[in-house]
């Protein structure tokens, strides 16, 4: 037999003896163990998560509080020529030589006025002159209020490594993105990409940090030192 | 020396090393304060744990059928699952595809599982060049030291010791800023990651009805590991499954929280498969590598099985006053604290582990702070009775069978009592002798003296001073 077969013999064998259900002392009455599929959630994580108030200002209040705490910038902008505005600036500020980006119905555009060099990522680039990069633009998925969240997926947001390869990650959202609460990231993905999930999806809170120094926060470990977020 | 002996050794030297309480008691108490912070937060705590431990009794009591689709649903997408039974397998696995590809570099990100079967071990052995990411497991690697904690590996260092340390093994300027030195380790890791062949990682969660991984991490160094290699292998425990994507909405919260006093970890990731058509990077495989090794042993326990609940996020450990006080190596095993002690029975050996059962003063706190309430402290209690169960300490037996004769006869009982009593003063002077009976009590504090009066003859002749009498 296959060391799978072995092993799935062995749990089936495991589970003919019946374990308490948590918070019941006593074994539970477990009728045929292995039987059920995917059943329903026992509950509802809303009911217990951090609340996150109901109107779109609410949500917008506690991003920003959160993005401040996790020291992420976080813009909320009245148009996407603000957005270009605030790009540009942030260009001459930081001297950037050179910025990666993915084609995209806002980075397209907004990138193509930058005044430095802008690397278009396609399949085959080349990873040593990603890492060269200033900053690394992306769209995104969702935000989420609750956490401070970036939500993307290597579709929405230009493959696994732009988001997290260059010093300074720069988010493109727009504001209908922004949702309330994990459970509706979640509902969000499933609505948007159905059975073809992206074959990644990152939920990105606030900059590369570390503690592992004496439990001292430093940014930028190994990805971005910088986490800006636009939304327009 | 057995490991019991070992554990007692390491520990009198670690506990009463001030140093080393002053750098725990510091680096758990901003733990502690933060946890909390977080933790006020929910709407309803007690309740997020009760779902938390449902969903995870559901995935853990149906493991056969949930294991099936999170592979079916792997493979689905092109992600080549393979079932290793113990260590030695696994390690198998891995150095064939590590051949296979002619590798010569690895890099890693953070895997309990990996220390476990001693992973990079293995690796070097065969003649490659194994590179932890995470800083702090880098730290203990080239410090030649397994991780001090499963969620924070140099939690016992100094940036001192760290600072010396990169001076010699990486050639950097001393620096005693934490920034700085966290600067140097990115520096030297970015080239490893452009040139490594392959990228090993560790899993958080296993999402069964999507067949996808979820690595949690605040660094950004399993984000590299599982983007630029051409080759990924994620090693993981065949208990780290949960039901439904959406149960990590319940999960990733209450992981950051309980781990590092987050809202949220720095990065979630979900990974569903390697580079598919149409993908602008990626690897071009995936190797999702399922390991049992012993955990379908626990698993067959019905009383422990909850222990495969757990979610390492090192909560018990830092609320343990037996783990704040002898540290993390003193156990000598990849899981230390409270679950360690629990699960390395299980996973080891009884008889060779059970002193961990007694590595507790069965406080409960860890079962009280264990965010899917795994019944530590009495499953500690547990395999002290298995323990004994199995093979009785015979001398135990029989000293508690003397005193329970005794104590049916209260003439023999009277008479003893009185000779010890007379024989005490004399016995004190042995009292630090190596041979002493009662030595492990009396190297550290002193024997009760018996009472000149018996509390029968006490209560006999108690001046009665209350008319209630």
């Amino acid at each position: 037999m296959t060391e799978k077969g072995q092993i799935l013999n062995r749990i089936r064998l495991a589970l003919k003896t019946n374990a308490p259900r948590p918070g019941h002392p006593a074994p539970a009455q477990v009728k045929n163990p292995g039987g059920s599929h995917h059943p329903p959630s026992p509950g509802e994580p809303r009911n217990w998560l951090p609340k996150v108030g109901e109107s779109v200002e609410e949500h917008r209040t506690l991003f920003a509080r959160n993005a401040a705490e996790l020291k992420a910038d976080f813009h909320w902008l009245d148009s996407l020529e603000d957005a270009r505005k605030l790009l540009n600036d942030m260009a001459s500020r930081e001297v950037w030589q050179k910025v990666a980006t993915h084609a995209g119905e806002c980075t397209s555009p907004l990138c193509s006025t930058l005044p430095c060099k802008v690397l278009t990522l396609s399949p085959g680039y080349d990873r040593n002159e990603l890492e060269s990069c200033n900053a690394g633009i992306s769209e995104c998925d969702f935000l989420v209020a609750q956490t401070g969240t970036v939500a993307l997926t290597n579709q929405s947001a230009g493959g696994r490594a732009l988001s997290v390869l260059p010093p300074h990650h720069i988010v493109l959202a727009r504001k209908h993105q922004l949702l309330a609460d994990l459970p509706a990231a979640f509902a969000g993905l499933r609505q948007k990409y159905g059975d073809n999930f992206p074959t990644m999806i990152s939920l990105i809170t606030g900059p590369s940090r570390t503690g592992d120094i004496e439990r001292i926060l430093v940014l930028g470990a190994h990805g971005p030192k910088k986490l800006t977020i636009l939304a327009f | 020396m057995s490991f019991a002996s070992e554990f007692r050794n390491r520990a009198r030297v670690v506990a009463s090393n001030l140093r080393h309480r002053q750098i725990i008691r510091t680096a758990l108490g901003n733990y502690e304060t933060a946890r909390d912070r977080r933790k006020a937060t929910y709407q309803d705590w007690q309740g997020a744990r009760q779902l938390a431990a449902e969903t995870k009794w559901e995935a853990i009591n149906h493991l056969d059928h949930y294991l099936l689709d999170f592979s079916t649903r792997l493979e689905a997408r092109g992600t080549k699952v393979h079932w290793a039974s113990n260590a030695s397998q696994a390690r198998e696995i891995i150095l064939a595809i590590v051949q296979e590809k002619q590798a010569r570099s690895v890099i890693k990100s953070k895997a309990m599982t990996a220390e476990e079967i001693h992973l990079n071990e293995a690796l070097e052995k065969a003649g490659l060049k194994v590179v932890e990411s995470d800083l702090g497991e880098l730290i203990v690697q080239l410090r030649r030291e397994t991780p001090y904690h499963i969620v924070f590996p140099s939690m016992h260092l100094t940036r001192e010791e760290i600072s010396a340390l990169f001076e010699k093994e990486l050639g950097s300027a001393p620096t005693l800023d934490p920034e700085e030195l966290t600067m140097i380790a990115r520096r030297v890791l970015r080239g490893k990651y452009l040139t490594a062949d392959i990228g090993i990682t560790g899993g958080n969660f296993a999402v069964a009805e999507t067949g996808m991984v979820s690595i949690t991490e605040n660094e950004g160094n399993a984000r590299l590991t599982a983007a630029l290699p051409k080759t990924m292998i994620t090693l993981l425990g065949i208990e780290k499954i949960i039901p439904r994507l959406d149960d990590l909405a319940l999960f990733l919260p209450m992981l950051a929280t309980m781990g590092a006093g987050q809202a949220l970890t720095g990065y979630n990731t979900l990974y569903g498969g390697p580079r598919q058509p149409g993908e602008l990077d990626g690897p071009e495989e995936w190797h999702v590598v399922l390991l049992d090794n012993h955990r379908t042993e626990l698993l067959a326990d019905g009383e422990q099985r909850d222990a495969l609940h757990c979610i390492r996020c090192g909560a018990c450990l830092n609320v343990c006053p037996i783990f704040r006080n002898v540290g993390g190596h003193t156990y000598g095993t990849t899981y230390s604290g409270p679950i360690g002690s629990v699960i390395t029975p299980h996973l080891r050996g009884l008889q060779d582990w059970k002193h961990l059962s007694g590595a507790s003063s069965l406080c409960g706190a860890c079962t009280e702070t264990c965010p899917v309430k795994i019944d530590l402290h009495h499953h500690l209690l547990q395999n002290r009775r298995n323990a004994a169960q199995e093979r009785p300490d015979n001398l135990e037996e029989a000293a508690f069978g003397v005193f329970g004769w005794l104590t049916r006869r209260p003439a023999a009982w009277k008479t003893v009592r009185f000779i010890l009593q007379k024989i005490q003063p004399l016995t004190r002077q042995f009292q630090k002798k190596p041979w002493h009976p009662a030595k492990p009590w009396t190297q550290t504090r002193d024997l009760p003296v018996i009472p000149s009066e018996s509390f029968r003859d006490w209560w006999k002749n108690r001046p009665k001073t209350s008319k209630h009498d």
